[in-house]
């Protein structure tokens, strides 16, 4: 046994390992000061919710309360290991400011209240609503930390029962352009590779995707490769210099805003250099003409020229991912949330075509997820997508789903793709939506251009109704908030980003009157009296289980077929990766081994867009383009980034997060451990920038931009000169001014409201912003110093560390696993 | 020969199409994907016109090589017009009616293209023809993009 500081060594120890060995086993546990672990009553096992990764872990429960967790040596995903959000995350259940009642808005202010008078006020506005204009008057904002039950109970209320278009999910945030990359390549979202490639790949690329901080223990893995025989090596494109820069054999660090030009460059060097597969592409592919043209425009000289980064650098890049004998990409916000996020991301899928690295082991891509349950929000269709993968503009799909849910197919929208997050908000803006119901997510802090948005959420004709935990900076605008059960709480299934489906049982009783979203759901459907064709109660079902069972029913034949799962099965074997069904009864390790895609023109789930401008292809040019449904290889011209930096607003601005905070840090900014690890929002700059202006190591900056501004301690650290990087964790909730009305905290008080006319993910990644110094501050800024945010000099600067309360368990066990 | 009769009236359609991809970005800046997409391919447009200048001298033409300017005291008024009616729904039906009338511009620009890839073979100007086919795609892109948006943002406008 090993003890570490899980804050002070966020990877743990090494267990290093050769290419095609299986991960050594080593198990994380964190318990309770006090708490030993023959004292715990029960394990109830589930999976981390505070990231996308999906490790499997075991929470402890003692008299009635969650007292710490251990990892699942057995599970496929961590192999018994915790991150730092894992090991410490869970004592935000247990956090003395839960909201326990629900709470309506009289006299401008919230009260406490009951579930019938909270429930019955939904209902009234809901069919005031229906009957003034009808359902396009409604709209749906859900999260990336629902269950899959939820999630498909909220899809079957939002475009069954009621019929609006208008849901989305905070997945829209992070992974929304994960899915729209592999429905352009692919036809259909699903992810292609699994986390065992990692195992087998000799060449690793990751595109703007700090897997360190993002999937750590994803990360664990990969440096246990690094420290084993024969290596991979590693090609890191980051403007900063993360762990994953560091440990990169080739690291680019290009302008923000010019990642396609970048990943043209690449693709020029690639097939240039004829290190392709043709025989791969001629079985497998469509489009190939079309990109050998794009790419011959973007020689590494004039790619240099537009991203900042040397030709040489990026022919070794090139080299690197051309020669690789088993390549494996990930994808992640560095190009999700930045200018032209789509088609860049595409490029990547692109470049493991052509060198024919798909469905073997060690190769293939990784287009990741940022939230835990992001994979079921799309999945489901609560968010941009019909349920189950299916085809808004496929008339066959549609007429499924209404059999499936018994009800007119004129009931379910789909005379146009479902409306996007940011759609939505114009359409609170400008009047023609009125209700908006926020479930486990909280824009008015993750949303880009603050001010805009809380001057739309305050507006009178809004009726928002906020589903959450606590009284976040959204919660505090709302007319009607709704407490909710969270993680540990209640029992559902959810999916991690390698398609990973987990089991997360209740372990303890929520507090107060809090319920489960799913009950909530339900209640306000049986409150509404939505009835199918037959005059059923619809939904039809009534409790996790039997949710389950529906959507298993929803994905029977899709992609994401879930038929061959069940509670059962997962109490036995938890960590199943989609398709389960009777083919695949252990499931699927990796898509598309065969050379067969879901991308028929009668099955695919999308028929694409155009990269540049996002238009929706039609049918019929999808079905002459790709009548036998091969993966698509598909290009688009650098433009570039709409807001450019000058003379005022000299810096590009990027958003990120950081390593021991989630989302808006509504769990992770009441666990004490992560608290104490990052407490405050900083700003990183460079050497050479900070001496422009004078500013040294913590002194207090104001960032700005025509949009507003943020005053943060300056970390001087190893970000690319003329870029500024801010944490986009830090709200109001925790600050005198609960609402954030004065704003000046939030990364997103700046940023641009702009979105990839594809994925229509709005871009965290190109603002223009301009810093000045406010004065001087005696001390380092409150960054960490073990993860991007290292400062350039250790002089001085406090190392970051949680002590005895962040005591964490390691036991190595030798080989021994699956 | 009519070429240069046909190179001129594209031109002419081209740069008015040009012009009016910029206005509607002015005109709807609330509109946050309308305003940056309509940029992106006013650029386009801007980029066919230069070319048309350059081959247009090869026909004894002298056509105007300035890109639409995007700058100037209209320019702001039509953005703050847009922001300070934001918060109403009667922008809606004009943006409704720009799309349409965009798309028949864009259409327009389209036959234009067309015309002159036909005129081009017809004197046997391989270098004209690849003008047309490397630059009327784009057109074609424009046109559809106004026939999407008008296809996904009409429904709200029509339904509230």
């Amino acid at each position: 046994m090993v003890d570490r500081d899980g804050i002070a060594q966020p990877w743990g120890s090494r267990t290093p390992y050769g290419p095609g060995e299986p991960w050594p086993v080593r198990i994380d546990s964190h318990l309770a000061d006090g708490v030993d672990a023959a004292d715990v009553d029960r394990w109830v096992p589930t999976a981390a919710v505070l990231h996308s990764n999906g490790d499997g872990m075991e929470l402890a429960v003692k008299d009635g309360r969650i007292v710490g967790v251990r990892g699942r040596a057995e599970d496929r995903v961590n192999h018994g290991r915790l991150d730092p959000k894992d090991l410490y995350g869970w004592q935000a259940n247990a956090s003395p400011d839960r909201l326990t009642t629900p709470l309506v808005r009289r006299d401008g202010r919230l009260v406490e209240s009951t579930w019938d008078e909270a429930m019955g006020l939904v209902v009234k506005r809901t069919k005031e609503l229906l009957e003034e204009q009808g359902p396009s008057a409604i709209g749906f904002h859900t999260s990336g930390q629902l269950f899959a039950e939820e999630y498909y109970t909220l899809a079957a209320i939002g475009h069954g029962a009621l019929g609006t278009n208008h849901m989305d999910g905070n997945t829209r945030l992070c992974t929304a352009t994960a899915a729209a990359a592999l429905k352009e390549t692919f036809g259909c979202d699903g992810q292609p590779a699994s986390y065992t490639d990692i195992d087998h790949a000799d060449a690793i690329a990751l595109f703007g995707h700090n897997m360190a901080e993002t999937q750590a223990v994803l990360w664990s893995r990969i440096l246990d490769r690094l420290a084993g025989p024969e290596p991979p090596a590693l090609l890191c494109v980051d403007p900063r210099r993360t762990p994953v820069a560091e440990a990169a054999t080739v690291h680019l660090a290009p302008l923000p805003g010019t990642n396609l030009a970048l990943m043209n460059g690449l693709l020029h060097e690639v097939v240039g250099n004829g290190w392709i597969d043709q025989d791969f592409l001629d079985r497998n592919t469509v489009g190939y003409q079309k990109l050998a043209s794009m790419v011959a425009d973007y020689p590494p000289e004039r790619v240099a020229e537009i991203c900042g980064v040397g030709a040489d650098e990026i022919q070794a890049a090139a080299r690197l991912v051309g020669q690789a004998k088993r390549l494996l990409c990930t994808v992640l916000q560095g190009f999700y949330q930045s200018h032209q996020a789509s088609a860049a991301s595409v490029q990547v899928n692109n470049l493991v075509l052509v060198r024919g690295m798909l469905g073997k082991p060690g190769c293939g891509v990784l287009q990741m997820n940022g939230q835990p349950t992001a994979e079921n929000t799309r999945e489901c269709g609560a968010d941009g997508d019909l349920t189950g993968f299916r085809n808004w503009a496929n008339d066959s799909h549609v007429a499924e789903l209404a059999e499936l849910w018994n009800l007119d197919q004129i009931q379910i929208p789909h005379y146009s793709p479902p409306t996007h997050l940011m759609q939505m908000l114009r359409y609170l803006e400008n009047g023609s939506m009125r209700m908006w119901w926020v479930s486990a997510t909280n824009p008015a802090v993750s949303l880009p251009e603050l001010s805009r948005v809380r001057s739309i959420l305050t507006q009178d004709r809004v009726f928002l109704v906020v589903q959450d935990c606590y009284l976040t900076e959204t919660a505090e605008l709302a007319d009607v908030v709704l407490p909710a059960a969270m993680w540990g709480e209640k029992t559902g299934t959810f999916t991690n980003t390698d398609r990973t489906v987990h089991l997360s049982e209740k372990a303890v009783d929520p507090p107060g009157e809090a319920r489960s979203d799913l009950e909530i759901l339900l209640d306000y459907a049986r409150r509404m009296d939505f009835r199918d064709k037959d005059g059923q109660p619809f939904p039809s079902w009534n409790d996790p289980e039997s949710a389950f069972e529906a959507w298993k029913r929803a994905s029977a034949g899709r992609p994401c077929d879930y038929t061959g799962l069940s509670y059962a099965k997962l109490r036995v074997h938890n960590g199943v990766q989609w398709p389960c069904n009777e083919e695949n009864p252990d499931g699927t390790e990796r898509l598309y081994t065969d050379g067969k895609f879901f991308a028929a023109p009668d099955y695919c789930e999308n028929y694409g867009r155009d990269l540049v401008t996002g238009a929706p292809m039609e049918p019929t040019e999808y079905r002459a383009m790709n009548p036998d449904g091969k993966a698509m290889l598909k290009v688009a011209e650098y433009v570039p980034p709409h807001e450019p930096t000058g003379e005022d607003h000299p810096y590009a601005l990027i958003t990120g997060r950081t390593l021991y905070h989630f989302h808006t840090r509504t769990k992770t900014g009441r666990t004490p451990q992560l608290r104490d690890a990052a407490p405050e929002v900083w700003v990183e700059m460079s050497s050479a920038d900070a001496e422009r202006h004078g500013i040294a190591e913590g002194d207090l900056a104001e960032v700005t931009s025509p949009r507003g501004s943020v005053r943060a301690r300056v970390r001087i650290s190893g970000i690319r000169e003329g870029v500024l990087f801010l944490p986009f964790h830090y709200g109001y909730w925790d600050t005198d001014d609960p609402t954030g009305s004065a704003g000046g905290r939030a990364a997103n008080e700046v940023t641009v409201t702009d979105w990839d006319p594809v994925s229509k993910q709005p871009l965290f990644k190109t603002s223009a912003a301009a810093v000045t110094r406010v004065e001087t501050v005696a001390g380092a800024a409150p960054a960490p110093t073990t993860t991007a945010s290292a400062p350039n000099t250790a002089d001085g600067i406090p190392p970051t560390e949680g002590g005895p309360a962040a005591r964490t368990e390691e036991h190595a066990t030798a080989g021994g696993n699956r | 020969m009519k070429l240069d009769l046909a190179l001129r009236e594209l031109h002419r359609s081209e740069k008015s199409l040009a012009r009016d991809l910029l206005k509607m970005s002015d005109r709807h800046k609330v509109e946050h994907e309308v305003h940056h997409v309509a940029r992106d391919l006013a650029g386009w447009s801007a980029r066919h016109l230069h070319e048309l200048a350059t081959i247009g001298r090869e026909y004894g033409l002298r056509l105007d090589d300035d890109p639409p300017s995007d700058t100037g005291p209209l320019h702001t008024l039509r953005g703050k017009v847009s922001e300070l009616s934001g918060r109403r729904a009667e922008p809606g039906l004009l943006l409704l009616a720009d799309l349409r009338r965009l798309h028949r511009k864009a259409a327009g620009v389209s036959l234009d293209w067309e015309l002159l890839a036909q005129g081009a073979q017809g004197v046997k100007d391989e270098n004209l023809l690849e003008l047309a086919q490397r630059c009327h795609p784009q057109t074609l892109r424009q046109l559809k993009w106004a026939n999407a948006m008008l296809k996904t943002l009409s429904p709200q406008v029509l339904a509230s």
